[in-house]
């Protein structure tokens, strides 16, 4: 059977189920009225501790990337700047819309992927780890240009399998507990679990500090907090399916607010 | 690099010892009295960790409750980290000043959480951090006055353990 | 990263009681917690916090390993006179911070 046989064979059948995984999806989807960041279920002194620059402890790592943004480095021995020149004109709303489609690679990255993108063929310079300093940095920098604004993922057709494999994990059951995101996020935010409150669970603000992890963070990073917890083994990091559930939740995040850098428990 | 664990502040066997001198010298059951009787029941265990820090602050002198305000979450959304303010009523003039707060802990591995040193320059006697809680227990702030007096203020904390943990072990 | 914030207001009126916050860069290892193998953490904690106004000191602060990471300290001074207000934390293996702000008081 040809390639091209092979991926067509299953386009009709799929449609199907994709309408029948939409139609059933959308009935457990939280109404739009109703979505809210985690933020409004802080207590009042963590709101304080978010809503104060002096205070936040995620402007610590915005700072470093400030400095980042302006050094030159790598073979090219050329700064971010030197491109984008004034981050709060250049990467205002680029955050809002990540992951977005590479048509160099054929499919979606995140905003830390596209960084990296980004110092190893412009700078020439070595990729950084995912979850390193310098990473949270400039992530936690290039987010926060884009506070305040809506989240508005790209209407990119291309998405648009990346964006139900997302939505299709998103409820698929895992781990050892076999519960899937939703059954938690969608069907039962709010209720109480440990003593502390299920969120929504939406990106709005990330890279985030966590108080549980008194640093800085990416979503990856609470991602594979999540499938650990469930007893789940979780993927690498920069693993195809978490850029795809990042891009499905921010498309179900859609509209609301970044915070970036946000705290939370 | 970061380290991603989940910090375990106290072992059982610390948070048992603890709680048996606490259980000993009548705390647990003082906790449910007004201010005054926990700090008085906590001077008559010596063996208490926090009894035998407040001892060495306050020397002979009475520990009275009053004057201070400690303000801390009932519930603690993680105890990692757990915001608090410590107020003083004090006129904060050269010749009646608070000279020093002491904050301490009753179930932490090291009792203490700070000393500040003030004085009149300060104009108010408001200082606020935020501390790491091991467990659910009472937090006392102590205020040292100019005329060597003490005055405290307790209160309790109620801290869980998140749902979702980083660790797999 | 020792990187510090600082939050004093640019500006005072003699006399006023002004409110100045800070917050450091430092991962306040306790001390208490263990790795994977049982062994110890060593730790590694901001010990001390003075503050001076135009040299004279005006907070002082002792961190025992309670404190949580990337310490957040805020305390009040009268606005006396413009000038300095230096910060210097120092804590375990030889860890030293220093920041300063101006301040006009009219």
């Amino acid at each position: 059977m040809s390639a091209r046989r092979k991926r067509t064979r299953w386009l009709a059948p799929a449609a199907v189920l994709l309408a029948l995984a939409m139609v059933m999806s959308a009935r457990a989807e939280i109404a739009l009225k109703e979505r809210r960041s985690g933020y409004a279920d802080l207590g009042p002194e963590t709101k304080a501790m978010q809503d104060d620059d002096t205070a936040n402890p995620g402007m610590l790592w915005a700072l470093d990337g400030e400095a980042l943004w302006s050094a030159k480095t790598g073979a090219a021995d050329r700064a971010c700047a030197d491109c984008h020149g004034d981050a709060r004109a250049s990467m205002k709303g680029v955050a809002a819309r990540y992951p977005a489609f590479d048509s160099k690679l054929g499919h979606p990255i995140n905003l830390e992927q596209r960084i990296n993108l980004c110092r190893a063929e412009r700078q020439q310079a070595t990729p950084f780890a995912f979850e390193s300093k310098q990473l949270l940095a400039l992530t936690a920098f290039v987010g926060k240009q884009s506070r305040g604004l809506p989240i508005a993922p790209p209407a990119d057709e291309r998405l648009r399998p990346f964006l139900e494999a997302g939505r299709a994990q998103f409820n698929r059951r895992q781990g050892q507990l076999n519960l899937s995101c939703g059954q938690c996020h969608d069907d039962n935010w709010g209720k109480r679990l440990a003593g502390n409150i299920i969120p929504q669970a939406h990106p709005t603000g990330y890279p985030l500090y966590r108080l549980e992890w008194q640093s800085l963070g990416s979503l990856q990073r609470r991602l594979r907090n999540c499938m650990i917890g469930l007893r789940a083994e979780p993927y690498d990091y920069g693993a195809p399916e978490y850029v795809s559930l990042e891009l499905y939740l921010m498309w179900r995040a859609r509209g609301l607010p970044i915070e970036t850098p946000a705290v939370r428990p | 690099m970061t380290d991603k664990r989940p910090k375990i502040l106290a072992t059982r066997r610390d948070v048992l010892a603890t709680a048996g001198s606490l259980v000993g010298g009548g705390l647990i059951g003082g906790l449910g009295l007004a201010p005054p009787a926990v700090a008085q029941t906590q001077l008559k265990s010596p063996a208490s960790p926090m009894a035998s820090a407040i001892r060495r602050i306050v020397g002979e002198a009475k520990l009275k409750p009053g004057k201070v305000k400690l303000d801390v979450p009932p519930l603690s959304e993680n105890g990692n980290s757990v915001s608090l303010r410590v107020s003083v009523d004090s006129p904060m003039t050269s010749t009646n000043y608070v000279k020093a707060i002491h904050v301490l802990t009753e179930k932490n591995p090291q009792t203490y959480v700070t000393s500040v040193r003030l004085g009149a320059r300060a104009g108010r006697a408001d200082i606020s951090t935020r501390m790491r809680l091991a467990d659910t227990q009472s937090v006392i702030a102590i205020a040292e006055m100019s005329d060597g007096s003490f005055w405290s203020d307790t209160a309790t904390v109620i801290v869980t353990l998140g749902a979702c943990l980083e660790d797999v072990t | 990263m020792a990187r510090a914030l600082i939050n004093v207001p640019a500006k005072a009126k003699r006399g006023e009681i002004i409110t100045i916050k800070t917050l450091i860069s430092h991962v306040m290892e306790s001390g208490f917690r263990h790795d994977q193998f049982g062994a110890k953490i060593p730790r590694d904690i901001i010990t001390s916090f003075v503050c001076t106004y135009n040299g004279e000191e005006i907070f002082q602060a002792v961190l025992y390993p309670a404190i949580t990471a990337n310490p957040f300290i805020t305390f009040n001074t009268i606005a006396t006179e413009s000038g300095t207000i230096a910060f210097m934390w120092q804590g375990d293996n030889g860890f030293s911070a220093t920041e300063t702000v101006n301040i006009a008081v009219e």
